[in-house]
């Protein structure tokens, strides 16, 4: 894993993520799916933020009982915990919006909110 | 709905263990990896154990959720606090390092950590778990109640 | 939707190669973390010292979070429906 990797692998898997996760938000109807879809939104842009920072033969940035080698760098993976928290906490907010939307018209479809009444 | 004897004997065990471990990465967030949020969301795991093998009713009786709001708001108050305490020079100051509180400084390069380091970090580290513990739990409990029937009381 | 694949494929290739990121400012975090701050944990000064004004932020974000969820579970004295 020290030579250098040919083909930007891992940014290939970041653009597939976030692809599927787009195709899913603006093709499905039934609200369980679009949630789904923001989480897999969610955890591509968490696996970018941590793939930016990583140096050849790194270890981690912390000096208690450090091996020999680079550090990788400490700020994306700052962001990336800030990131975490907020998915965390949105996702919360969606599910409970999605329950009372559920009391309140008895249906899951998103197209049934579609028609605005008086 | 709880769940039979031997779950709940064994929860009533484990869930120490889970504590002291989420407290354990609190307090040493600024000599090994961990922090203020990664623990208080392993203490927050240990408190869903709680709420799923005992059920949500009976839990409730003991832990109404607004002393884990009175909780939630002094974590926040004391990251506040500390970040006020060093207007001298700067917003976020580390006005801690060298003075006898957690004010040793590490010799540079790789070394065994020490815990009295670190300044207004590990102050604030405390901060932040007890925020985010009490946070999560009181979610967990509010949807664990609201999915087993009963009304959520004032 | 074709257009966004596309793009997304030609931007991957496009970035930095993996491995030798531009690093000037984490050069100078790394190495006056410990004289600077006084901890070991270079993460960890980062979000609270260096950056602190984000970790105030997501704080705000948890707790106006926790104070919806809890908000919207409440029943009316008839239950059901809500106002």
């Amino acid at each position: 894993m020290t030579q250098g990797i040919p083909f930007n692998i891992p940014f290939l898997a970041v653009a597939a993520l976030v692809g599927i996760a787009l195709y899913i938000i603006m093709s499905k109807r039934n609200l369980i799916k679009l949630v789904m879809g923001i989480a897999i939104l969610e955890a591509g842009v968490n696996l970018f933020l941590i793939t930016l920072g990583y140096r050849e033969g790194g270890v981690a940035p912390i000096y208690t009982d450090v091996p020999a080698g680079v550090m990788v760098l400490p700020v994306p993976q700052a962001l990336t915990l800030t990131s975490i928290v907020i998915g965390v906490s949105i996702l919360a907010l969606m599910l409970s919006m999605i329950v009372h939307t559920y009391r309140h018209t008895g249906t899951l479809d998103s197209e049934a909110s579609r028609k605005l009444k008086g | 709905m709880t769940m039979s004897k031997i779950v709940r004997s064994v929860s009533n065990i484990l869930v120490l263990i889970v504590f002291i471990f989420g407290l354990y990465i609190i307090m040493h967030g600024h000599v090994t990896p961990g922090g203020g949020f990664q623990g208080g969301a392993v203490v927050a795991s240990g408190a869903a154990l709680i709420i799923v093998a005992f059920g949500s009713q009976s839990v409730q009786k003991r832990l109404k959720e607004h002393h884990l709001s009175i909780l939630e708001s002094s974590g926040a108050l004391i990251f506040i606090g500390l970040a006020f305490g060093g207007l001298a020079t700067i917003f976020f100051y580390n006005f801690l390092v060298g003075s006898p509180l957690f004010g040793h400084v590490p010799p540079s390069g790789p070394n065994p950590g020490d815990v009295w380091t670190g300044g207004v970090i590990p102050l604030m580290n405390v901060g932040v778990g007890i925020k985010v513990l009490a946070g999560l739990s009181a979610i967990i409990l509010v949807m664990a109640l609201t999915s087993s029937g009963a009304e959520v009381e004032e | 939707m074709g257009v966004v694949i596309a793009f997304l494929v030609a931007a991957a290739f496009l970035i930095h190669p993996f491995g030798q990121p531009p690093s000037q400012m984490d050069d100078y975090m790394i190495d006056n973390a410990q004289a600077e701050t006084g901890t070991n944990n270079v993460v960890t000064a980062v979000l609270f010292d260096y950056r602190g004004f984000d970790t105030l932020g997501e704080a705000t974000i948890l707790f106006t979070a926790v104070t919806g969820v809890v908000m919207l579970f409440r029943a009316t004295k008839k239950g059901g429906n809500e106002q």
